[in-house]
């Protein structure tokens, strides 16, 4: 195991200095524990004594074996040149020389400066352009479409959409019940301690059932379904662009408005309301189970209470919003898909930014949605 | 060296089947295939016939249902730890090259994975690695995805290279390459057969590639290797597939070349 070790060593000859490579000077070896660091102290010292030496023989004929990182090793050491005398087998000699020929500094890689910094910019402004008018042309397209169906109701992909409608509404049931629940006993448990001050128990009911019913039942279950299947939607067209699913689509003439953006928005548009309802339940079973617990307002009461403290109009107003968002999402979704560029990189990147701007945009449009409806149901 | 005997490759009494939905469909049936040291091995047989699963088990990426595949004298099993680069090179039939990664760092990483070798002398090697496959230095900082199909190949066998590894396995090495690459790739593989005592097992349909390069030909059919014999003898073997894939129009052209007078030493 020693003598198979990289190794340097200088004596002295009748006709100079010999400098003799032992071992094997390969990857493997080379990239050792420790190993590079012994070749680099040999190293010093070889350099400094063939520094003052008039005429310095190096010997690589002991060398068992050597690859190209032993040979760019080595020439890197010669700083780039050829030694006067090197005596080595031939085949290690064509690696050397191999290494020599092709030996280069890599290009320098582009500059960061004040003017690279500045077209990063602007052309980053003419992404958020080129999004707005990609979701522009998409909505289009997908009025057209749906124009399309309503005039050939039996040719649309009917099963597409069954099958996203599965997808999206019912596999996320169990876990917005759960998440609502939660949410439900949790605001309910801390409301009941302030209002308890107050002596103002029955209101629990009021503020349960419109804060869960208007705002945070449809939120919840958007962000939610943004998180789950908009994710979803983006990585499989994304997938669907780097193993060039997409280009088989279009050459086919099969239209991807048509094939792949409506049955995922016409799913979301229908899916989403009902979600976003079984949410607000699970958040109001949870709010009257821990009003019952904290405060002793039995269900029977929250039940009876709850029609005469919060109109219907808010419901409608939920569900025509839970509608928006979801159409929303699968928008934002299957455009940031179609965006995917065939690298691995991309997909990654355009499924981020999909979760993250269709949230985002829920958010924005629910507090739309608040500013205009401010008269209706309160 | 006694390593000269040793095999690089040993598959023994190799049984694969692939079970999907109830039913098992048998791909390898008692399977025996040795690669001796500096050979030049291709392995030859018809779609679906099995080849790539069996490159895929020498290198570890599938468990053979019954059988043993022994890659340096070790299980093929063990090739996924740390270290495998500098024991076997892969060329992926489509590269896969990280996208993530510059075509240098490509080349880089199975080098600065050590962690133990300067950064300047990983770069100096890649550079090398880049040039010795016919690439020019101005595509070193190139993504993957601005690359053509033919360079991604190139990248994806300098990066197999990168750690000099004894055994290169080659999948489809000269599918999707000009006719002119694909030449020069051959003669790369002969010089670094010669000069690095290089073992290479690949999987190719390429006629030329194949009488221009092997020193040994496997036949794989039936779901065995009917065939393993030098270039010379495969031709006369008596079987459906062989007579059809080397006697056929393709199979005459690619032996005119075997028996020129320029191949002849």
């Amino acid at each position: 195991m020693e003598d198979t070790q990289p190794a340097l060593s200088i004596t002295q000859d009748p006709e100079g200095l010999r400098v003799t490579l032992r071992g094997t000077w390969t990857a493997d070896a080379l990239s050792a524990p420790a190993v590079w660091l012994g070749i680099e102290a040999q190293w010093r010292t070889v350099a400094a004594a063939v520094k003052a030496a008039p005429a310095v023989v190096w010997d690589a004929q002991p060398v068992l074996r050597m690859d190209h990182t032993g040979a760019q090793a080595l020439w890197n050491f010669w700083s780039r040149d050829w030694p006067e005398q090197l005596l080595a087998e031939p085949i290690h000699k064509a690696l050397l020389e191999r290494v020599a020929r092709f030996s280069v500094p890599p290009p320098p890689a582009d500059p960061m400066d004040w003017h690279v910094m500045l077209t990063a910019l602007g052309r980053k402004l003419a992404g958020v352009q080129s999004h707005l008018v990609g979701l522009l042309r998409m909505t289009g397209q997908l009025l057209l479409d749906c124009v399309q169906l309503a005039r050939h109701p039996l040719q649309g992909p009917w099963r597409d959409v069954s099958g996203h409608l599965y997808r999206i509404g019912a596999t996320a049931l169990p876990i917005t019940a759960l998440v609502g629940f939660l949410i439900g006993v949790v605001l309910a448990y801390l409301m009941s301690k302030q209002l308890r001050q107050y002596g103002a128990d029955s209101f629990i009911v009021n503020i349960l059932g419109m804060s869960l019913i208007r705002e945070l039942g449809p939120v919840l279950a958007a962000i939610l379904v943004a998180g789950r299947s908009g994710s979803a939607i983006t990585a499989q067209i994304g997938v669907m662009r780097v193993t060039e699913e997409l280009d088989a689509m279009r050459v086919m003439g099969i239209p991807k408005g048509f094939r792949l953006v409506m049955p995922r928005t016409l799913a979301m548009a229908v899916a989403m309301p009902l979600v976003a309802v079984w949410t607000t339940l699970a958040a109001l079973l949870g709010g009257m189970l821990a009003a019952d617990l904290s405060m002793g307002l039995t269900p029977a009461y929250f039940v009876s209470a709850l029609p005469k403290t919060v109109e219907i109009a808010n419901l409608w107003l939920a569900l025509g919003k839970s509608c928006v968002f979801g159409v929303l999402i699968a928008l934002i979704a299957c455009h940031h898909g179609l965006r995917v560029k065939a690298d691995t990189q991309s997909l990654g990147e355009g499924t981020t930014a999909s979760v993250v701007s269709s949230i985002t945009m829920v958010i924005l449009v629910d507090a739309l949605f608040a500013v205009v409806f401010k008269s209706v149901g309160l | 060296m006694s390593d000269a005997a040793k095999a690089m490759v040993q598959i023994d009494k190799l049984w694969s089947v692939f079970k999907t939905a109830g039913t098992a469909t048998v791909i390898h049936q008692d399977l025996d295939l040795t690669v001796a040291q500096g050979e030049l091995l291709s392995i030859v047989g018809g779609s679906g016939s099995g080849k790539t699963v069996l490159l895929r088990q020498m290198l570890g990426l599938e468990t053979p249902t019954r059988g043993t595949v022994t890659v340096q004298g070790r299980p093929a099993a063990e090739l996924g730890r740390a270290g495998a680069s500098s024991r076997v090179g892969m060329l992926f039939q489509h590269g896969a090259l990280f996208s993530a990664f510059t075509v240098l760092e490509n080349i880089a990483f199975p080098l600065r994975e050590r962690g133990t070798l300067p950064p300047a002398l990983v770069r100096d090697v890649a550079m090398v690695k880049l040039q010795m496959v016919g690439l020019d230095p101005k595509h070193a900082h190139k993504m993957p995805s601005d690359l053509s199909g033919g360079m991604i190949k190139r990248v994806a066998l300098a990066r197999a290279l990168a750690m000099d590894p004894p055994l290169l396995l080659l999948d489809e090495p000269t599918a999707g390459l000009d006719p002119d690459s694909a030449d020069a790739f051959c003669a790369l593989l002969q010089s670094l057969h010669r000069e690095l005592d290089l073992t290479v097992v690949m999987v190719t349909h390429d006629l030329d590639t194949i009488f221009e390069l092997s020193t040994r030909i496997a036949v794989v059919a039936d779901k065995r290797v009917v065939l393993d014999a030098a270039p010379e003898a495969v031709v006369a073997f008596e079987h459906p597939f062989v007579q059809d894939f080397f006697r056929g129009g393709r199979g005459r052209r690619a032996q005119a070349l075997l028996h020129s007078p320029s191949n002849a030493g």
